[in-house]
């Protein structure tokens, strides 16, 4: 489903910085997985390169059936269509309530206004903010903020979660809950690849995990003899 | 739909960076206007000066009135020329009875010459067209001598190409600047937006449903401001006229049109240019 292919990654006005070096792995339907290490160790770009803000320079990104070879600008928004993504920022439309917020992500693909508020309803309940639903952003704290994230990322039933660094702007609290709405989510089928820093979190689970260090991948636990994890 | 939709409800959300947008693209086409509306005026009255060149042929006395009048349909024949009047003895006195005025009585008999007076078509009231068509003139044999002011012509001419070289450069700078502002103006109100339009991106939308609502809101914003301009040049030009007591001209329906709709495509194409640079990167 998601593959790298020995995917390099070298930022042109960073002069000499390679920000992924022989990078593969692959990631099977459903599956949970890390992402780790220091900051520049390459997480956001693997995330970037996943939802082809960026393409690779050398080797290929497969994801979905997509080729970051072959795969052309109309079709990136296709395929953004059918992930979810989530940042550290949250990255919410301050003037507009939690439910528009979600509603943002149908209006703008095109979905009919009709299916909207039922599908809104749906992602907020699950997200466990259906009562929240026409409070402002700054009305809500860091935790209940970053869940209005993730229901605009749900909304459209995403096969793959991508979170760069979800639980970086919460404390240990909002980090529990929103590490337990990842799992559910996860339960319910959907993929979900996270980058962290927390490595008491990635400790206290038994999930895939992948560490990067200067751009290349030093451990992975599916290769590990001990973790059984299916690979597609 | 959606998009004039969103357009809008761009406007009310920030209402006053569009209301600060919309003066700005104003003001700018109004020192444009300003300027255009100098250099309209200007050309209208070198087009009435202009109008005045005139070459006036002498007949030779005593040449039959029939030849003269078979001159002047032959004259008026050529490519040139706008119109021909002849003037006989008795009218070249009345002219000039009633040109000087307190004079008149001076001129007793019909001792002026007739002559004829011909008018050119716009487009051949330069020097040099003049002077072949005053050649001609003094070809027919019954001509004593052409007048046609050589001089004056010469410099209303010098006048009008340095008038008209000025204003094509003041008016490419006053567009250029006007072009700049409306430019960054717009550049502000999409940079405004900047967290909008990237996760609209994140979420899949389309970079033409992306640029669509901002390109209604530049058009009306350079719409606005084009009529704000438009309405600013005019109570600026009757202010400007009741102090100056000078007759002035204003656009005609066709410039106003194309002025409105400069200012839409300048908001057109700075919303473009701005969205475009925010359409390349998350």
């Amino acid at each position: 489903m998601i593959r790298f292919d020995k995917v390099t990654k070298t930022y042109p006005r960073a002069a000499g910085a390679t920000a992924l070096r022989n990078v593969s792995f692959r990631l099977g339907k459903g599956e949970f997985a890390f992402l780790t290490g220091p900051s520049g160790a390459g997480k956001s770009t693997i995330l970037k390169l996943l939802y082809m803000d960026e393409r690779p320079t050398s080797g290929e990104v497969r994801i979905s059936g997509y080729s970051s070879d072959k795969i052309k600008h109309r079709e990136i928004a296709v395929l953004r269509r059918r992930l979810g993504i989530v940042f550290q920022d949250f990255r919410l439309l301050e003037d507009r309530t939690a439910e528009a917020n979600v509603a943002f992500a149908l209006e703008v693909i095109g979905t009919p206004r009709a299916n909207i508020p039922g599908k809104v309803a749906r992602a907020l309940t699950q997200v466990g903010l259906a009562s929240k639903a026409t409070a402002l952003p700054r009305e809500l704290s860091g935790g209940e903020q970053q869940r209005v994230a993730f229901a605009r990322a749900l909304v459209n039933d995403p096969f793959v979660l991508i979170a760069d660094e979800p639980t970086g702007n919460l404390d240990e609290r909002a980090t529990r809950g929103i590490f337990q709405l990842l799992r559910e989510i996860n339960a319910s089928g959907t993929a979900v690849i996270m980058a962290t820093h927390d490595l008491a979190l990635v400790r206290s689970t038994d999930y895939r995990c992948i560490e990067l260090n200067h751009g290349e991948i030093v451990f992975d636990s599916a290769d590990a003899p001990k973790v059984e994890v299916e690979m597609d | 739909m959606l998009a004039l939709r969103t357009a809008l409800t761009a406007f009310r959300r920030s209402p006053l960076l569009s209301v600060l947008s919309i003066t700005t693209i104003a003001f700018s086409l109004f020192a444009f206007g300003l300027f255009g509306l100098v250099a309209l005026n200007i050309r209208s009255a070198l087009q009435r000066v202009e109008e005045r060149v005139e070459i006036r042929a002498f007949v030779a006395e005593g040449t039959p009135v029939e030849t003269i009048a078979a001159a002047s349909d032959e004259v008026a024949k050529y490519p040139q020329v706008l119109k021909v009047d002849v003037v006989t003895q008795s009218q070249a006195l009345e002219r000039a009875r009633t040109e000087l005025g307190e004079f008149k009585d001076v001129f007793e008999s019909e001792f002026l010459p007739a002559s004829l007076d011909v008018k050119l078509k716009p487009g051949f009231r330069d020097p040099a067209s003049v002077k072949a068509v005053a050649a001609q003139l003094k070809g027919l044999e019954f001509v004593d001598d052409v007048r046609f002011g050589e001089e004056w012509i010469a410099q209303l001419y010098k006048l009008r190409n340095i008038a008209g070289a000025v204003g094509g450069a003041l008016g490419l700078a006053f567009m250029a600047v006007a072009v700049i502002i409306i430019g960054a103006t717009i550049r502000m109100a999409v940079l405004a937006r900047a967290k909008e339009i990237s996760i609209m991106r994140l979420v899949g939308a389309t970079d033409g449903f992306i640029r669509r609502p901002f390109l209604i809101e530049g058009s009306i914003k350079g719409i606005l401001g084009g009529i704000l301009a438009l309405i600013l040049t005019y109570l600026a030009m009757r202010v400007l006229g009741q102090y100056l007591r000078f007759e002035t001209t204003f656009f005609d329906r066709q410039l106003a049109i194309m002025g409105v709709l400069f200012g839409a495509l300048m908001g057109l194409l700075g919303s473009l240019v701005s969205v475009g640079r925010h359409l390349k990167r998350v």
